[in-house]
């Protein structure tokens, strides 16, 4: 086995892409200007299908987190911590943050993407403290 | 909103449960195929007698026409035979579904059964795996996270917004671990203290494993019918008063609100269609997968104010002796979890408490019982308001 990997549809291609060459992408709705995470065909706030492709600021906020003590399966080591982020542009999306002391995690801190590679062809955004944000040590 | 239909139309005739905790000896289609025809011959009917059959599948024998290989099983070719997925919410969604088949006159009676073995019929990898599967395969599941996990993160969120603290989330598996303690069934029945959660093994922080509900085996079924035709069976027939549906998202990373959920409609919707208010409740019947879970349903469904499910529970009021009893047959976190089936021994044990055969844990005057589901990460929810007949 194997950690578990996306198979991008034609839709979402294009945010594995951009992943892969270091770029967070989110969708904006061209009709109502809300931003859509997951990729979708449709925008969740009205339905519309124009929806264009933009960089995003790679800033956020953890919304809520945990430390898992025991792992999903034998292709993770614990701990790890999976969060949910609130993105700058507003959506919210799950993700590990890395490198972290799971003692130095709160919700409402800061947090910055990185990009971590999950198998040769799939590049998955991770997140990592930024305490410069916070108005703290923003370490090395 | 709720699909309204139960609203004192519909009554439970009879019910069953098969042995549960750690059950080798039958595959999951047979404990289907037993607590079926055990039900039946609670409600005094013979299989002829029955013409609806509404079953969940199991994860540990999946079976892609799961009614219809329930019916063949036993020779039975009823009229209505359909197989419902919404996951924990299955039990009580396939309940008003039964109740809505009846009413367009596509069966008189209908049996809902359900039963699955993750405890012997699957190894504990086996059973994280298909567990965590509900995960979004893209936008979650690759990270990594179990199920506990996706609770923890309810949990956190509440600790935060509430200063709920893990303590507190405790104290409901201290509350339904008292109440298992009296059932002679329950998978887990020594007593816990709130020191012992707190000191249990760490899964997913802040959840530790006695947060957690149990992993187990074992099946469960009720035959509904309409009102006017319950009158003649061995037992009294419970009422079913009120039903409603709400449903948020499916993925825990979607949701808008990580510590109210859709309880709040699916609660308000039930309330309104049996006319009673959460201060009517005799019994609590709720959804304890994990403790955050059961706590998050107490505030949402009215029993407390909005952040005060920790002081409630702390207060003993749901323990034996208290005036808010709740899960008395030990819940999903002391008397069993086999899964999907898992929210219908909520109901069984409300039959149970109606009947008044609870012995040790018998309540005294048991009118009304509420009892919820929900499938998914507090996803998709499903209320029911049973009461006794005089």
């Amino acid at each position: 086995m194997a950690k578990p990997v996306p198979r991008p549809t034609p839709t979402e291609q294009p945010f594995y892409d951009a992943c892969a060459a270091g770029k967070l992408v989110l969708q904006r709705c061209q009709h109502c200007g809300h931003v859509v995470f997951y990729p979708r065909t449709h925008c969740d706030a009205c339905q519309s299908d124009q929806l264009a492709w933009e960089d995003a600021s790679g800033a956020g906020t953890i919304a809520s987190y945990t430390v898992v003590r025991r792992a999903v399966s034998a292709d993770f080591e614990a701990p790890y911590v999976i969060a949910l982020i609130d993105l700058a542009e507003g959506p919210r999306m799950m993700s590990q943050i890395i490198d972290a002391d799971p003692d130095a995690l709160a919700v409402g801190l800061s947090v910055k993407v990185d990009f971590a590679a999950w198998s040769e062809d799939i590049t998955l955004p991770v997140f990592r403290l930024h305490p410069a944000l916070d108005g703290g040590d923003a370490g090395p | 909103m709720s699909v309204s239909g139960l609203g004192g139309e519909f009554a439970l005739i009879g019910m069953s449960e098969s042995a549960v905790g750690i059950v080798p000896d039958k595959s999951p289609r047979e404990l289907c195929v037993q607590v079926t025809l055990d039900a039946i011959q609670d409600a005094g009917l013979t299989l002829g007698e029955v013409d609806g059959l509404i079953t969940c599948n199991a994860f540990a024998e999946p079976i892609m026409y799961h009614a219809e290989a329930v019916a063949e099983y036993i020779g039975w070719q009823p009229r209505h035979c359909v197989t419902v997925n919404t996951g924990g919410g299955t039990t009580f969604m396939a309940l008003n579904m039964a109740a809505a088949a009846i009413q367009a006159g596509m069966a008189d009676t209908i049996v809902v059964a359900m039963a699955d073995s993750l405890r012997s019929f699957m190894s504990r990898e086996q059973a994280m795996v298909v567990q965590s599967s509900s995960g979004h395969p893209h936008y979650e599941q690759p990270y990594g996270p179990t199920v506990p996990a996706y609770y923890a993160l309810i949990a956190r969120a509440h600790m935060d917004q509430f200063g709920t603290t893990e303590a507190q989330f405790a104290e409901a598996a201290v509350s339904c671990r008292a109440w298992a303690s009296q059932h002679p069934k329950a998978q887990k029945r020594d007593p816990i203290s709130v020191e012992d959660v707190m000191n249990s093994r760490a899964i997913a922080d802040p959840l530790k494993v006695l947060d957690c509900s149990l992993v187990s085996d074992g099946g469960a079924a009720v035959v509904i019918t309409r009102k006017d035709r319950a009158k003649n069976g061995p037992h009294k027939p419970v009422t079913l008063l009120g039903y409603g549906e709400g449903h948020a998202y499916e993925h825990i990373s979607q949701a808008k609100n990580l510590t109210t959920s859709a309880a709040a409609q699916s609660g308000r919707a039930a309330y309104t269609e049996a006319g009673l208010t959460p201060d009517d409740i005799d019994l609590l019947q709720l959804y304890d997968c994990f403790t955050p879970a059961l706590l998050i349903q107490i505030e949402d469904l009215g029993f407390c104010d909005k952040g005060e499910g920790g002081a409630w529970l702390a207060s003993g009021i749901s323990r034996p002796g208290g005036s808010k009893p709740m899960n008395t047959h030990g819940g999903m976190l002391s008397y069993c979890h086999p899964g999907n089936p898992g929210a219908m021994f909520g109901l069984t044990e409300a039959m149970i408490q109606m009947r008044g055969n609870a012995g040790e844990r018998q309540l005294p005057n048991m009118r009304t019982a509420l009892c919820h589901a929900q499938g998914g990460i507090m996803s998709s929810h499903a209320t029911i308001i049973l009461g006794a007949e005089d």
